[in-house]
């Protein structure tokens, strides 16, 4: 018999967890279709199940002066409401799901739940988002890339959860992110990408890009990035090919019943080149 | 077994069971609320459409543990408002239901949408019933009900 723990506090919640191990449950629009039961049966889960989120500790957005911290339960369309949430990471979520599973669904949920297809991934690892995880005796803070690492892998220990996403301020010139999948709403990606870019006159200060659903976790490469930085926006565009055989080898996308590797390659592909051949 | 206390449809309920369940089953096993249907299961359809702390959620999708203390309002619950009395003749005059099976869910996204917005545009009613599905009418009719339901209803939202 599964045991269920519903903490009031995050202290309960971190004592308990110092003690046995639990599956965490924040908003449950993944983990109650993920562990879905025959008609209306009860969830049948297979480890002891703690729901988080009611936890206050883990919700709002604050903000110091250059960064902004988000709460880990802190739901999709709340986040996608407040005027500190970076605009690249308002457009995500805008194409997340839809408002009920919005206004459910957790930014610390999604990152928790580390599929390949996670579209908040994908702007998270392009501003450079830190995951704050806490258990009863520390705090840990570590960046998305290294915290993810896998398939619905995660750094994270059995006495341990996430309370906070960490994201600098940071002003792009320009700035988008790109889903494709079969409907506008309520669709896994099929694949996405994010795109973004600092100008100063026309010499580049910054470059980042970010693709989900073609690799096991979120491909960025920074080596490939810090070639371009300093360098001319005419020099980029001439740069198209060689930048695209770059990214080639890291964008290593799966068939499954949503795609297929060769529609996958060639779109991601296909937006790193209009992003760069747009400027 | 653990004793779950909310508020459903404006009146304070305590129910003993187990917290695992979802909150669909329980709105329609042991309150008889069959207003929120099961369609995808999954949260793709929005036919299981309630609204938590007056905003849209899947019932399908929500756990009972995640329901405590909150303030949850079915299309059963909405039905005795005014503002229940302006979106029905809004559809009823649209043309805007047709089977009936994804109607309690439309009707409560336009609840949750003109609560927050009581003017929307067509761009934003689209986001607002991007959730629900329709497999009869094609949605058209539905817009037109909802901008209807925010010119009729002026000053209730």
């Amino acid at each position: 018999m599964v045991k269920t723990s519903i903490p009031k506090n995050l202290a309960e919640a971190l004592s308990v967890l110092s003690k046995e191990k639990y599956r965490l449950v924040a908003g449950g629009t993944d983990m109650l279709v993920q562990n879905r039961n025959r008609a209306t049966l009860p969830i049948k889960y297979k480890d002891n199940v703690m729901y988080i989120a009611n936890l206050e500790e883990l919700f709002g957005i604050t903000e110091d002066e250059e960064t902004i911290y988000i709460g880990a339960c802190e739901p999709l369309e709340a986040i996608l409401e407040n005027d500190l949430t970076p605009k690249l990471l308002k457009e995500t979520i805008l194409e997340m799901a839809s408002p009920a599973i919005r206004h459910t669904g957790t930014l610390g949920g999604n990152i928790g739940n580390a599929s390949p297809a996670g579209d908040s991934l994908v702007p998270l690892y392009l501003l450079n988002a830190v995951i704050e995880v806490k258990s009863e005796t520390e705090t840990r803070r570590l960046r998305i890339q290294d915290f993810i690492q896998g398939v619905r892998k995660i750094d994270l220990a059995d006495n341990e959860l996430i309370t906070k996403i960490i994201i600098s301020k940071t002003e792009f010139t320009k700035a988008y992110f790109k889903k494709v999948g079969p409907r506008l709403s309520d669709a896994i990606s099929k694949l996405s990408f994010a795109g973004a870019i600092t100008f100063d006159n026309d010499i580049i200060l910054d470059l980042r890009f970010a693709f989900g659903a073609v690799n096991i976790t979120v491909v960025r490469r920074p080596e490939i990035e810090c070639l371009y930085i300093r360098k001319t926006k005419e020099e980029l565009k001439a740069s198209v090919n060689e930048i695209v055989e770059a990214y080639s080898k890291f964008i290593r996308p799966i068939d499954d019943q949503r795609s297929n590797k060769e529609y996958r390659k060639k779109v991601s592909i296909n937006l790193l080149k209009s992003f760069i051949e747009e400027l | 077994m653990t004793k779950i206390k909310f508020r459903l449809n404006g009146k304070p309920v305590a129910i003993e069971t187990d917290v695992n369940r979802r909150l669909l089953d329980v709105l329609r096993e042991d309150f008889e609320l069959i207003g929120p249907k099961e369609g995808c299961g999954e949260g793709e359809c929005g036919a299981c459409a309630v609204l938590m702390e007056h905003e849209i959620v899947n019932s399908c999708s929500v756990p009972l543990a995640n329901c405590i203390g909150k303030d949850i309002v079915t299309i059963e619950g909405l039905s005795t408002t005014s503002r229940y009395t302006v979106i029905r003749k809004a559809f009823e005059d649209e043309g805007a239901v047709q089977c009936g099976f994804c109607t309690p869910g439309m009707i409560i996204a336009t609840e949750s949408m003109l609560s927050k917005n009581p003017h929307p545009t067509d761009e934003e009613i689209k986001i607002g019933l991007s959730g629900n599905l329709c497999r009869c009418t094609g949605y058209n009719m539905i817009i037109k009900a909802i901008k209807k339901a925010a010119k009729d209803g002026d000053g209730l939202w």
